[in-house]
């Protein structure tokens, strides 16, 4: 049973995330406040602080707390070839209409450790485009993108997802994808040469080039309605004409004040297209 | 509404007694095996097709009349604006969706506007969300462990949690059509 000596208000926490924005720079106060709460809280009860005044304290005198506060604070949970059959309508539907561009660019806002990123880079290998593919990989948080960046995962979990890789209508030996070393398994190198991860804030940054797919699945529910709705539009700005934008299969471009500027092109899989 | 093993049939058969026309939201969490597709929601819109039964989306506002199912591997949560977010972070006590998640974010809204109800399971997901609950002047209840196929679930729940209620499934739709009616 969880003993609540621990606690955080509303207000307490909207005074933490104008604190964590003004002195480190990172402004979370547009995030979806109910998951924001238990995050905090989480952290709390983890790294020990036991009222709003004491984290202010912590955050506000030592960067390494900072840190470690960003690395929780942010939701970094990924798989490979997570929704199956998301990746199966990459497969038939937009991958042959991107072929068409000499040069492929796509964007993966959010990508966490990687694992969607390496996964669409076998996609494309596959459909024999990733010669001519560049693949913007960012997030916001540097931990994951110094993870990313090494290419290397568990390998116990890279048998599960050969099972997804499967229902993702694969057909080559998953195993071929990466090179086993003792517990490890490090992505082939030819398949990670063509992506570029680095450091990009959705909330503060801007559009930095334009794409024909940008990826950003299960990073805007973490964000308010408001925030969604700037978001859209800075993906709106770095499409091409008639690119395409892949949310999370439970995000919907339904409630955004530009969805008509979108139409579906799966609307079960949460692909649409820019129209106008 | 809480369930994990062997919560469905009781689900059901509460679905079942609440009219199609019921004045308030009803949302449900129930645990399903990981990474396998689950079909629980189907076969309820299947069951009730007069009823309006969906998974919401990220940001889906809450309506009157229409039962929301969490969707298979998020956590569900409610905002102060009163609608839906989703979060796919850690599974809590195995699961995701928690029903710990849902009822401890639920009662941050709703306050004493709120009836959660833990149904049969294995696990003591859902003890500490009724915690909150009834910390934050909602009503709290647990179905009678020995009307459960798994008491594990409810029984964990009266024995930490003072003031809940334990009733037996047909007492569970009443009170629930009684406080939507009053
Ligand atoms: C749940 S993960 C999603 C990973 C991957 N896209 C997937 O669906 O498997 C959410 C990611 O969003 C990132 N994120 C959160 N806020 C962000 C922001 N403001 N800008 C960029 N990335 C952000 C987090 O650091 C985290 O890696």
């Amino acid at each position: 049973m969880s003993n609540r000596k621990v606690d955080i208000n509303e207000e307490e926490l909207e005074d933490l995330l104008n604190l964590v924005n003004e002195i480190h720079g990172y402004d979370f106060t547009n995030y979806a406040r109910a998951s924001m709460h238990r995050r905090v809280f989480r952290f709390m009860n983890d790294a020990g602080f036991h009222n709003a005044c004491d984290l202010k304290a912590g955050l506000l005198k030592d960067k390494a707390i900072f840190d470690f506060f960003l690395q929780r604070i942010t939701v970094n949970v990924t798989e490979m070839f997570r929704d199956p059959e998301f990746y199966k309508v990459i497969r038939q539907k937009v991958l042959p209409v991107i072929a068409s561009y000499p040069r492929i660019k796509i964007w993966h806002a959010g990508c966490s450790s990687g694992e969607e990123v390496f996964s669409m880079a076998i996609l494309l290998h596959e459909a024999g485009l990733l010669q001519r593919s560049i693949i913007y990989a960012t997030d916001i948080n540097p931990y994951n993108i110094e993870k990313a960046k090494k290419g290397i995962l568990p390998l116990d979990v890279m048998k599960e997802y050969v099972t997804n890789y499967l229902n993702a209508a694969g057909e080559s030996d998953f195993a071929s994808y990466y090179t086993a070393m003792y517990d490890h398994a490090i992505i082939r190198k030819d398949l990670r040469e063509n992506i570029v991860f680095s450091l990009h804030n959705l909330v503060t940054d801007h559009v930095f080039n334009e794409f024909q797919l940008i990826l950003c699945r299960n990073v805007m529910i973490y964000f308010n309605h408001e925030l969604q709705n700037r978001v859209i539009r800075l993906f709106h700005s770095s499409l091409s004409s008639f690119g395409f934008l892949a949310l999370g299969i439970k995000e919907s471009l339904l409630f955004s004040d530009i969805k008509n500027k979108f139409e579906a092109v799966s609307s079960q899989e949460k692909i649409f297209k820019r129209i106008r | 509404m809480g369930g994990s093993a062997g919560s469905f049939s009781v689900l059901t058969q509460i679905i079942k007694l609440v009219p199609s026309e019921f004045s308030l939201p009803i949302v449900i969490v129930i645990h399903r095996q990981r990474n396998v597709v689950s079909e629980f929601t189907k076969i309820l819109t299947q069951t009730f097709k007069s009823k309006k039964i969906i998974e919401p989306d990220d940001k889906e506002p809450i309506r009157e009349s229409v039962i929301y199912v969490a969707p298979q591997n998020y956590h569900l949560l409610i905002e102060a604006d009163r609608t839906f977010s989703l979060d796919y972070s850690e599974a809590i006590k195995f699961s995701r969706p928690s029903i710990d998640v849902t009822f401890e974010s639920a009662a941050r809204v709703y306050k004493n506007n709120l009836a959660a109800i833990l149904l049969s399971g294995a696990n003591n997901d859902g003890t500490a969300g009724l915690k909150s609950v009834v910390e934050n002047g909602g009503t709290g209840i647990a179905q009678n462990p020995e009307t459960a196929e798994f008491p594990a679930m409810p029984q964990s729940a009266i024995t930490f949690v003072p003031g809940i209620k334990v009733f037996d499934p047909a007492k569970i739709a009443d009170y629930i059509i009684a406080i939507a009616t009053n």
